[in-house]
């Protein structure tokens, strides 16, 4: 009885008035997310799906446009482009740099040596920094003629470095600070690291494997779906860069540093074009979701999941 | 960890001996590279203090110096009571929204973890697919709709549209977290419970939530530093300066005193603080929060 209360036998579940009991009782329990995706998440992207098809200054209503704002968007838009490409290139920059730097920290981060802890905060510690705050102090840092970096450049003898002021740097100068509040990375390859198991390390060993052995026979392979993890969500993270990108430059210079979300937010608050940032929103979205499905579906080349043969 | 344990005390003492060779060889080297590399994580926030206590001609005066020549501490009463600025109200503004928003999040992910950890019903599975893929779902998707539905609410400027939608759910990645928790504690606590007669909200309530307790405490102090730190929801919701939050008080204030960084780099600090202060104090539980959603 009490069994059949918490799974009801398949057989009679749609005689079993405890069916439908259960089935009441469970979606009160979830109905607070349920309520959510649709109010908050499923109504709003349909609206959004409807709005790209208007002409909508919000002042008032949406008039019926077909598919002139993508058209424009494509062929007329140069903004648009640009903002694409600085995203893309951002994505992939912070993508190979972020991952190299975190995953380094985090196998220092999981050496056998005391102390380790007091490490592990500092280099933890930046993801705490409101993206207000970590803008205003890397502005500051980045600042040409008397920022603290290009004092260091200078004292050591290098030229000092226009950072956020030249078409050239600003965009790596984001990468930059996206490294250091970053830490989210690190930390999850920490526990990655931490699950590997110290057999396959003592086989490798015994088999004669070197450290770098070691480190691309175990370590890689044992971290793939780890990696796999942080690169998809760095991915789709790196597509709702904005704050920095919003405070420090302001999309400059001449647009080098013109975010996607930057044109979106100025489309839509700043100018109020609300149907034209609906579509913005529509393309990104695709974007995001075909790259997202293109790194899915080459994971099986380079993810290998615990108790499945490798090919 | 249970894997190490599990090992035969052969190997385990084999292994050790190699950890105290590989130690005495690298040690020396993964000190320096921990020392050097913390330094440089830990370097821009010790300028950005020790910047809030320079003078404002120090700090635009060649060469640059490392730590203040001159202890300049009025900075920051400067700072936090400038005209046209109003730092108490902005900071009582966004204790506000946490104090509105926390208890809708960390009651509404329990109860949905619940449900979706221990309870069995047709379209169980369809509705967590449905929660993890929103995790994945970029958010300029919903954006305008939103900004317009709140609009025509008449939620503009208020804080509603930062605290109302936090009490569905409280965000898919704190249901998944919870949910995690959930599954691995032992079926028989609430079977017992329900022969003594107790219903699943009582389930939920006397032994779920007491249990988790550690993961409720991650949920709730990301859920702190989320909305302590967020800048683009009050950005696009709040207009009137009255209305902000000290993050966006604090760009208001950038962009009116551009060239004053000991002014901004001391309300930055004072800003950090209370989140660094949080963190020294429960890393184990943020750190925690963010890998039990970041790891299966």
């Amino acid at each position: 009885m009490t069994d059949l209360a918490i799974h009801p036998a398949p057989h009679n579940r749609k005689r079993n008035p405890l069916f439908w009991r259960n089935t009441l009782e469970g979606y009160l329990f979830i109905l607070p997310v349920v309520l959510g995706l649709v109010i908050w998440t499923f109504g709003p992207m349909l609206a959004s799906a409807y709005y790209s098809l208007t002409d909508y200054k919000i002042v008032g209503e949406p008039q019926f446009i077909g598919f002139d704002n993508y058209v424009e968007l494509f062929t007329r838009d140069r903004l648009f482009a640009q903002s694409l490409s600085v995203t893309l290139r951002y994505a992939v920059m912070y993508m190979v740099i972020g991952q190299i730097v975190s995953l380094l920290i985090a196998l220092l981060l999981t050496q056998r040596v005391r102390g380790l802890g007091i490490f592990r905060t500092f280099f933890y510690l930046p993801i705490i920094v409101p993206y207000v705050a970590s803008a205003l102090l890397w502005r500051y840092l980045f600042n040409k003629e008397y920022g603290p970096i290009n004092a260091v450049l200078q004292t050591i003898g290098l030229p000092a470095i226009n950072w956020l002021g030249s078409p050239e740097s600003a965009l790596f100068s984001m990468v930059i600070m996206s490294v250091w509040t970053g830490a989210v990375t690190t930390i999850i390859y920490v526990a990655g690291l931490q699950q590997v198991p110290e057999e396959l390390y003592d086989a490798a060993k015994i088999d004669g494997a070197n450290g770098q052995q070691r480190f691309f026979a175990v370590t890689i392979p044992m971290l793939s779906p780890t990696i796999f993890f942080n690169v998809v969500t760095g991915f789709i993270g790196a597509f709702q860069f904005f704050v920095p990108a919003f405070i420090m430059t302001e999309g400059g210079p001449v647009k080098s540093t013109y975010f996607y979300n930057l044109n979106l937010y100025e489309k839509a608050f700043k100018w109020l074009e609300m149907g034209y940032a609906s579509a913005m929103a529509w393309v990104i979205f695709v974007v995001i979701m075909a790259l997202t499905l293109l790194i899915f579906r080459s994971s099986p080349l380079w993810v290998y999941y615990d108790g499945e043969t490798q090919s | 960890m249970s894997a190490a344990s599990a090992r035969p005390a052969v190997l385990r003492i084999q292994s050790d001996a190699a950890h105290r060779r590989r130690k005495q060889v690298g040690i020396g080297t993964v000190y320096a590279l921990l020392i050097a590399g913390s330094l440089m994580f830990m370097l821009p926030l010790i300028i950005m203090v020790a910047t809030s206590f320079k003078s404002f001609n120090e700090i635009n005066s060649y060469p640059p110096t490392f730590l203040p020549k001159e202890w300049f501490p009025n900075n920051y009463p400067d700072a936090w009571t400038y005209q046209n600025t109003n730092f108490p109200r902005w900071t009582a503004n966004t204790l506000l929204i946490v104090a509105a928003t926390l208890p809708g999040v960390v009651i509404t992910s329990s109860l949905c973890a619940y449900g979706f950890a221990r309870l069995k019903f047709p379209g169980r599975r369809l509705w967590f697919l449905l929660v993890l893929a929103s995790i994945m779902l970029p958010p300029q998707v919903t954006l305008i709709p939103l900004y317009i539905l709140f609009f025509r609410l008449g939620w503009l400027n208020t804080f509603l549209p930062l605290i109302v939608p936090a009490w569905f759910g409280g965000g898919a990645l704190n249901i998944f977290l919870l949910r995690q928790f959930y599954m691995q504690i032992p079926r028989e606590l609430d079977e017992a419970a329900i022969i003594d007669g107790a219903n699943h909200l009582t389930i939920w309530w006397r032994i779920y939530v007491p249990l988790s307790r550690p993961a409720l405490v991650s949920v709730a102090l990301l859920t702190v530093l989320g909305i302590w730190n967020d800048f683009f929801g009050p950005l696009i919701y709040l207009t009137s300066p009255d209305n902000y939050t000290l993050a966006l008080g604090l760009n208001m204030f950038q962009g009116l005193f551009l060239t004053r960084t000991d002014y901004i780099m001391a309300i930055s600090t004072l800003m950090v603080l209370p989140m660094v202060i949080m963190f020294l104090l429960a890393q184990r539980y943020i750190v925690q929060g963010f890998v039990t959603s970041g790891l299966k």
